[in-house]
């Protein structure tokens, strides 16, 4: 009798293992089920490299060339802003702060990463915003700026927490060497401990780029849903997460514009999954040595 | 050039701009967290947590929304453990480092990393469409059972993994099979660690707005959901309709909103800190 229960229980056991597998499977064939549609219609590049999104003229022009592109300038802004800076604290942390100091930072990070993101996209309407159009003098506060501003504070704890990660790594024998030698602690860390680390310190900002490139919520609420070419830094713009979020409640199903917002999905999957891919290879990769 | 410079100056400099961008990044969540409290306190009572929003969302209260979150939460919980801790079980006790294995890892990576959005646009396509179940508690916490399953897995694997060995031997000699072993000598002492991945899931299913944008959410309902097949209220949502959707909201109604939901969220995770702290503290091993 026991027998048979426990080969039922393994079987789901094994059946659970693999559904991590299944659940990466069926959100692609969805995407793919309901986006593909799409380009009975409309050609692959007229989509991908179109300048005009335009869903509900007639007729509908669906390209999502200025949608690419502010997801790219908030992304990059993003990067620009939280790489220094989220090294720079994982560099502190890790290894400079005392017992009790790391403790506070530490647990200050993690708070950061509990708060949700639509919290976060409310609180920068309301103060960011504003501020941004103070600052600047401009007509708006709804920019790629004040986007990537956000975006960099909310992908800090990922990249601050695997780059401490990364650093915890390495063998504690390469940082004593180093100061047997009489090197002082920032000559250790630049020179021995921070090259060491450097396949976790691009996973890090591969993964902090992933986190960005996806973030809905905030960024629709705060770049300003404008679906042209950004030339500044300081304009509106609007990115493929906001657009798919903001759009879908308008569409009917199965109807061009559905296609084309599941098609944008397609094209997020592929993106954070070579991403992921990535990153993940290059930390597994340092891994087997 | 480098050189000239004493290396101690250069590392006191160096250090000193370290904490600056290390205070760079902690000051200002604290600020936020600090201006949540201060403005939306004063909206916080009794009735703002338990009566129904009026007057198209200018008076009123959120309970509707939290009953919402809350019931999204369970439900997601209920579909999400089984298959979370199974599949950690299967990570930490079963499975060999095979390619398979790798393949599983990677798409654990891959759920983790798949923007919110997209899974609303799966939920949607799968759960209301295809299964047709429509906008309904249902779809929307199936969307965020797989959108937790990665916090699951990870955290429960690396509590059973952290089990020693010797645990697991002493069951074997004494005649126990691998199951028996898991059940008895296993899993119970990995519970913590699972409790902690838990309540780290309910953040995540209680502050996520986009995958359930579609699959369940709804901008006002007069009364509560009555069957899983319903649809809800949720908190997340609530706010983003309250600070973008509905015009000349009173703000501190809106930080209000807020509040409770980071409220909620900070009070489960100190509850998964205590937890471990706890567990931690009477380790025998």
């Amino acid at each position: 009798m026991r027998k048979y229960y426990e080969f039922i229980v393994e079987s789901l056991i094994f059946i659970s293992g693999i559904a991590s597998i299944l659940f990466v499977l069926l959100i692609f064939i969805f995407l793919l089920k309901e986006g593909l549609m799409l380009f009975k219609d409309l050609g692959v590049f007229d989509f991908l490299l179109g300048t005009h999104w335009y869903p509900i003229s007639e007729p509908p022009r669906l390209g999502i060339l200025s949608l690419i592109l502010g997801s790219l300038w908030v992304t990059a802004g993003a990067t620009v802003i939280s790489v220094p800076l989220g090294i720079a604290c994982a560099i502190y942390i890790g290894e400079i702060a005392p017992g009790w100091l790391k403790e506070i930072l530490k647990a200050g990070v993690e708070l950061l990463a509990a708060i949700p993101s639509i919290v976060l996209g409310f609180i920068g309407l309301v103060t960011l915003v504003p501020l941004v159009k103070k600052l600047f003098g401009i007509s708006t506060g709804l920019t790629a700026f004040s986007g990537s501003l956000m975006l960099a504070f909310m992908a800090m704890p990922t990249i601050v927490s695997i780059m401490e990660d990364a650093l915890n790594t390495v063998p504690k024998s390469y940082r004593e060497g180093s100061i047997a030698m009489g090197a002082t602690q920032w000559q250790t860390i630049r020179r021995i401990v921070l090259p060491s680390a450097s396949s976790g310190i691009i996973a890090a900002i591969m993964l902090g780029i992933g986190r960005v490139i996806g973030e809905t919520m905030a960024v629709m609420m705060i770049t300003g849903n404008a679906a042209i070419i950004p030339h500044s830094f300081f304009q509106p713009v609007r990115t493929m997460t906001a657009t798919i979020a903001a759009e879908m409640g308008e569409t009917v199903q199965g109807s061009q514009h559905y296609s084309a917002l599941f098609a944008i999905g397609i094209v997020l999957f592929t993106i954070t999954f070579m991403i992921n891919l990535t990153a993940d290879l290059s930390l597994h990769g340092k891994k087997a040595r | 050039m480098k050189a000239w410079i004493n290396p101690k100056i250069q590392e006191k400099i160096v250090f000193a701009s370290l904490f600056l961008s290390t205070l760079i990044i902690v000051t200002p969540v604290i600020l936020v967290v600090a201006i949540i409290i201060a403005r939306g306190s004063s909206v916080l009572s009794v009735e703002f947590l338990t009566s129904m929003p009026r007057m198209g969302m200018k008076a009123g209260g959120i309970f509707p929304a939290i009953v919402g979150t809350f019931y999204l939460v369970i439900w997601t919980l209920i579909f999400a453990l089984p298959i979370g801790i199974f599949s950690a079980i299967y990570l930490s006790e079963y499975s060999k480092r095979n390619l398979l294995t790798r393949i599983i890892e990677l798409a654990i990576v891959n759920l983790a990393g798949v923007p919110s959005v997209v899974y609303g646009l799966f939920g949607l396509g799968l759960f209301v469409g295809f299964l047709k179940f429509g906008a309904s508690i249902l779809s929307g916490s199936l969307t965020l059972a797989v959108m937790v399953l990665p916090v699951i897995i990870t955290a429960s694997r690396e509590a059973l993994q952290s089990v020693p060995n010797s645990f697991r031997e002493v069951s074997y000699s004494l005649g126990a099979t691998r199951w028996q072993t898991i059940r008895h000598a296993v899993l119970p002492h990995a519970l913590p660690g699972i409790l902690t991945g838990t309540i780290l899931s309910i953040s995540r299913a209680a502050g996520e707005t986009a995958p359930i944008l579609f699959t369940v959410a709804a901008f006002y309902l007069p009364r509560l959901p009555k069957s899983i097949f319903d649809q809800a209220m949720a908190l997340p949502y609530h706010l983003y309709v309250l600070s973008t959707q509905v015009p000349n909201v009173r703000l501190e109604l809106q930080y209000g909103t807020a509040l409770v939901l980071v409220g909620l969220i900070i009070i489960a995770n100190l509850v998964a800190v205590v937890i471990r702290s706890y567990f931690r503290a009477r380790k025998q091993w």
